[in-house]
C-alpha cells in the first residue's frame, strides 16, 4: 500500500483505468455467462468495445497530439475491409477461429497503419489545420475506393479487381466454390461472425496499454510538447514531424484493429457505414469524454453508444432525446459551478482515500 | 448559486416542454399513431389472447437518410395489422417496429431488442445491408423473416428462413432488359446508375449483362453527387441513346428528367420500382415525367378495390400517397397471416416450430398470395418471390398500362 501511494498521480489514474475496465468486463462477462443480460445488451458488447478503441485512439491524435482528424472512420473502414478479407480467405489455412480473428485484426491494423503513413507523411509536415482537411477528404476517398473494389477468394488464392465502371463480380472468374468477399458498392456480405466480447475486451486493454504507455513515455512527452508549443519543442531539438507521425500512425493502426473487430461481428459491411458522420460521432465521444483524458474516452464511448439504444422506448423521439442529452452533457461539463463542485468532491475523496482518486472521478461520471 | 438554480430551472422547463410534446402527439396528431404500436394494440391483445396473438416485429430505417422507406413499409405493415385485428378472427397480431437508421449494427441491436420483447416473426429489415446482418442472426435463432424490400440476392443466400416480398435486383434488371428488347428492338440504351448503392448496382449488373452491346453509354453517380447530372445526361445524348434506363430511386431521377428537359433531350426513360413515388415528389413538375415507363409491381393510382382502400387508409395516416415500400410492408403482414392460417399455427408455438411451419407453407406448391403488389405470388425454396413485373406509362400525371 505504501508503494502504491508513492506512485505518481498519472500512474495511479492509469492503473485505475485498467482496473475499472477489467472490473466492468468481469461483471458483464459474469452476467453474460449466467444469462443475466438481455439479447439487446448482448448485442451492444462488441460494438461498444470497438468504439472504445476508436475513441481512445482518436484521443491520441486530437487530445494528445493536438491535431484535428476528421477521417478516423476511414481508417476503421480500411481495417474493417482488410480484416474481413483476411478473416474469410484464411478460413482454410487457419481453421481455429480465435487465431484467425487475431490475424485478421493484425492485418486490419497493418493496412490502416499503411494508410496512416500515406496520409501522414505529406500532411504532418505542414502547420495549421491541414490534417483536418486532408483526413476529411481521406474518409470520402476511402469510401469511394472501396466501392470500386471487387475481391474474391478461391483455391487459387485472392482475386482482386479495381473496378472502374464496367466490371462485375463475374469478372473475378472465381472457380467453383470460390466466394466473392467484397462486391463493390454492395460491400462485404456473408461474413462469418468471429468477434466476441472477450476479444473486444482484450483489444481494449491492448489499446489502453499502448496508448497510455506511449503518452507517459519520453515519446509521449515530446508529442505533448509539440502540442503545447511547437516552436519551443523544435528549439530543444524535437523532430516535430516524426513525433506527430508516431501518434498519428499508432492511432490509425488501432482504428484499423477496431474496424476489423467490428467488421467480423456482422454478416454484412458497407463502406458507407464509415462515413463522415461516423468520424464525427467518434470525435463527439472524445470531446465529451474530455480531450486528452483516456478513461474519459472509454466512458464517453460506452455511454454514448448505448444511449440511443437505451432510448428505444421513446420511439420517435429517440434521436431528439439523444441530441438533448449531448447538449446537456456539453453544458454540464463546461459549467464552472459543477466543475467546482466536482473538484470539491474529488478533493474530499483524495483526502480520505488517495489511491482511489481516479476511480472516484469515474463513478461520478 | 443563482446560476445553478437557473440551470436547474432550465432543465425543468425543458422536461416540461418535452412532456408537452408527448402529450400533443397523442391528441393532435392521431395520424402518427402507427408509430406507437404497443399501446395501440393493447385492446386487440386482450380480445385475442385466448385464440393466439402473434408478436410480429418490424425493422426499418425510421430516422436518417433512408427514413422514408422504413416509415412507409412499417406504416403499411401497421395498417395490415390493424385491419387483421379489426376482423376479430382467431389470429391476432401485436406489432412493434424498431428503427435501424439504415445501419447494420443498429439493425442487429433493433433485432435483439425485438427478441427481448418476444418477437415470433419478423417483417424486415427494409433495406438491404441491415437485412443481411439481421438475417444472419435470425437464421441462427430460427426466426422466420419476410422482408418487404431488401432486394439483394445476398439477403436470402444460404438462409432458408429468409423470404422476400420484392423482386431481387438481378430479376428486375433482367426483366427490364427483356422488356426493352421486346418493345424497343434496335434501341441504343444508356444506363445511369448510382455506384455506391447496392440496389442500383445490382440491377445495373444484371441489366447490362443481358443487354450486351445495345448499351452505348453508362454513367455513374454517388450519394454525394446526385444533385447534378449534366455530365451524364449530355454524354447519353452524345452517345445517341434513345432509351435511358434509370435503376435508382425517384429523387435523383427527378433531377435527371428536369435536366434532360432543359437541354431538349427526349429519349424514353425507363425506371425501376424505386421510381414509384416520382409523381408525388415535392417541388417536382410532374409533367416532366410524362412518357416515363415505370416497371413497378405497385401503383397507388390503380383502381382495384384493395388498392383504393389501402391508399385511402395510408393517406389518412401519413397524409401522402403510399409508395411501393408501404404496399410491400402491407403485403408482408397479410402473407404471413395467410401462411399462419394455412399452417394452422398457434401463438404458443416456439420460434423454431413457427419458423419450420412457415417455411414449409411458403415453399409449398399450394400456397400463393395475391395482394397489392401482385397476383398469385409464390416463393421458391431460395426465398425469392415469383410475380409478374408490371410496366406503367406515366400519361397525364397518372400511371397507365402501355
Amino acid at each position: 500500500m505504501k508503494k502504491l501511494s508513492g506512485l505518481k498521480k498519472t500512474t495511479k489514474v492509469d492503473f485505475a483505468t485498467y482496473l475499472g475496465v477489467t472490473l466492468a468486463f468481469l461483471i458483464v462477462y459474469y452476467r453474460l455467462q449466467r444469462g443475466g443480460l438481455t439479447n439487446a445488451m448482448t448485442s451492444w458488447l462488441v460494438p461498444v468495445c470497438c468504439f472504445i478503441v476508436m475513441a481512445v485512439s482518436l484521443n491520441l491524435v486530437v487530445g494528445i497530439s493536438g491535431e484535428l482528424s476528421l477521417g478516423h472512420a476511414g481508417f476503421m473502414s480500411v481495417g474493417a475491409f482488410s480484416g474481413v478479407v483476411a478473416g474469410m480467405s484464411l478460413r482454410g489455412a487457419i481453421p481455429f477461429t480465435p487465431v484467425r480473428l487475431v490475424v485478421a485484426i493484425l492485418v486490419g491494423a497493418l493496412f490502416a497503419a499503411v494508410a496512416g503513413v500515406i496520409v501522414g507523411v505529406p500532411v504532418l509536415r505542414l502547420r495549421g489545420d491541414y490534417l483536418a482537411i486532408v483526413t476529411l477528404a481521406f474518409g470520402q476517398i476511402i469510401k469511394d475506393l472501396i466501392n470500386c473494389l471487387l475481391v474474391g477468394y478461391d483455391s487459387k488464392g485472392l482475386h482482386i479487381i479495381f473496378n472502374l465502371g464496367k466490371k462485375t463480380v463475374a469478372d473475378l472468374h472465381l472457380e467453383e466454390g470460390g466466394v466473392a468477399i467484397i462486391k463493390g458498392a454492395q460491400g462485404a456480405v456473408g461474413i462469418q461472425k468471429m468477434s466476441s466480447f472477450l476479444a473486444g475486451y482484450v483489444l481494449v486493454m491492448v489499446t489502453l496499454v499502448i496508448v497510455l504507455n506511449l503518452i507517459r513515455s519520453r515519446t509521449g512527452r515530446a508529442i505533448m510538447a509539440i502540442r503545447d508549443n511547437r516552436i519551443a519543442a523544435e528549439s530543444v531539438g524535437i523532430n516535430v514531424t516524426k513525433y506527430k507521425m508516431i501518434a498519428f500512425v499508432t492511432s490509425a493502426a488501432l482504428a484499423g484493429a477496431a474496424g476489423a473487430l467490428y467488421g467480423l461481428n456482422y454478416g454484412s459491411l458497407v463502406s458507407s457505414r464509415f462515413d463522415f458522420n461516423t468520424s464525427i460521432l467518434v470525435l463527439v465521444y472524445v470531446v465529451l469524454g474530455g480531450l486528452g483524458n483516456i478513461w474519459g474516452s472509454v466512458i464517453g464511448a460506452t455511454v454514448l453508444y448505448i444511449l440511443p439504444e437505451a432510448l428505444r422506448q421513446f420511439a420517435d423521439y429517440r434521436m431528439l432525446f439523444y441530441a438533448i442529452v449531448l447538449i446537456l452533457v456539453m453544458l454540464a461539463t463546461n459549467n464552472p459551478h459543477l466543475q467546482q463542485l466536482a473538484g470539491t468532491v474529488a478533493e474530499r475523496f483524495r483526502g480520505k482515500k488517495p489511491a482511489r482518486a481516479g476511480e472516484g472521478g469515474q463513478s461520478h461520471e | 448559486m443563482k446560476k445553478t438554480l437557473a440551470l436547474l430551472l432550465a432543465v425543468c422547463m425543458m422536461v416540461a416542454v418535452l412532456a408537452g410534446c408527448g402529450g400533443n402527439k397523442e391528441t393532435a396528431a392521431p395520424t402518427e399513431e402507427a408509430t406507437a404500436p404497443v399501446e395501440e394494440n393493447v385492446g386487440a391483445e386482450n380480445a385475442g389472447a385466448a385464440s393466439g396473438t402473434f408478436k410480429i416485429g418490424g425493422i426499418g430505417p425510421m430516422t436518417g437518410g433512408a427514413a422514408q422507406y422504413g416509415m412507409a413499409a412499417m406504416t403499411g405493415a401497421q395498417i395490415a395489422v390493424d385491419e387483421i385485428n379489426a376482423l376479430g378472427g382467431p389470429v391476432q397480431f401485436e406489432f412493434r417496429a424498431e428503427d435501424d437508421v439504415n445501419v447494420a449494427d443498429t439493425a442487429v441491436n433493433a433485432y435483439n431488442t425485438l427478441k427481448d420483447w418476444g418477437m415470433q416473426v419478423l417483417v424486415g429489415a427494409v433495406t438491404t445491408t441491415p437485412c443481411i446482418s439481421v438475417s444472419a442472426e435470425a437464421y441462427n435463432d430460427r426466426i422466420f423473416c419476410l422482408t418487404p424490400s431488401a432486394s439483394s440476392t445476398d439477403v436470402t443466400a444460404g438462409k432458408d428462413n429468409m423470404f422476400q416480398m420484392c423482386f431481387t435486383d438481378p430479376n428486375q434488371g433482367l426483366s427490364g432488359a427483356q422488356y426493352i428488347t421486346e418493345n424497343f428492338p434496335d434501341a441504343k440504351v444508356a444506363v445511369i446508375y448510382k455506384n455506391d448503392d447496392a440496389y442500383s448496382v445490382g440491377i445495373r449488373d444484371a441489366f447490362v449483362g443481358a443487354m450486351g452491346d445495345a448499351v452505348v453509354y453508362e454513367g455513374t453517380f454517388t450519394e454525394d453527387t446526385q444533385t447534378d447530372f449534366s455530365v451524364q445526361v449530355t454524354a447519353a445524348q452524345a452517345a445517341g441513346a434513345d432509351v435511358v434506363y434509370l435503376p435508382m430511386y425517384y429523387q435523383p431521377a427527378t433531377v435527371i428528367l428536369t435536366y434532360a428537359k432543359s437541354i431538349g433531350y427526349a429519349p424514353t426513360f425507363i425506371g425501376v420500382d424505386g421510381m414509384d413515388g416520382i409523381l408525388d415528389q415535392e417541388g417536382f413538375d410532374a409533367s416532366l415525367a410524362e412518357g416515363v415507363l415505370v416497371m413497378s409491381p405497385f401503383a397507388a393510382t390503380s383502381t382495384d378495390e384493395l388498392t383504393v382502400k389501402f391508399v385511402e387508409e395510408y393517406q389518412n395516416r401519413m397524409g401522402q400517397l403510399p409508395n411501393q415500400f408501404a404496399a410491400d410492408g402491407y403485403d408482408c403482414v397479410y402473407a404471413i397471416y395467410n401462411a399462419l392460417q394455412a399452417a394452422g399455427c398457434t401463438a404458443d408455438m416456439s420460434n423454431e416450430e413457427l419458423c419450420d411451419a412457415l417455411i414449409s407453407t411458403f415453399t409449398s406448391d399450394s400456397f400463393s398470395y395475391s395482394g397489392l403488389t401482385g397476383q398469385g405470388m409464390t416463393w421458391s425454396t431460395v426465398g425469392e418471390v415469383t410475380k409478374l413485373p408490371m410496366a406503367f406509362l406515366i400519361k397525364d400525371g397518372v400511371y397507365t398500362t402501355p
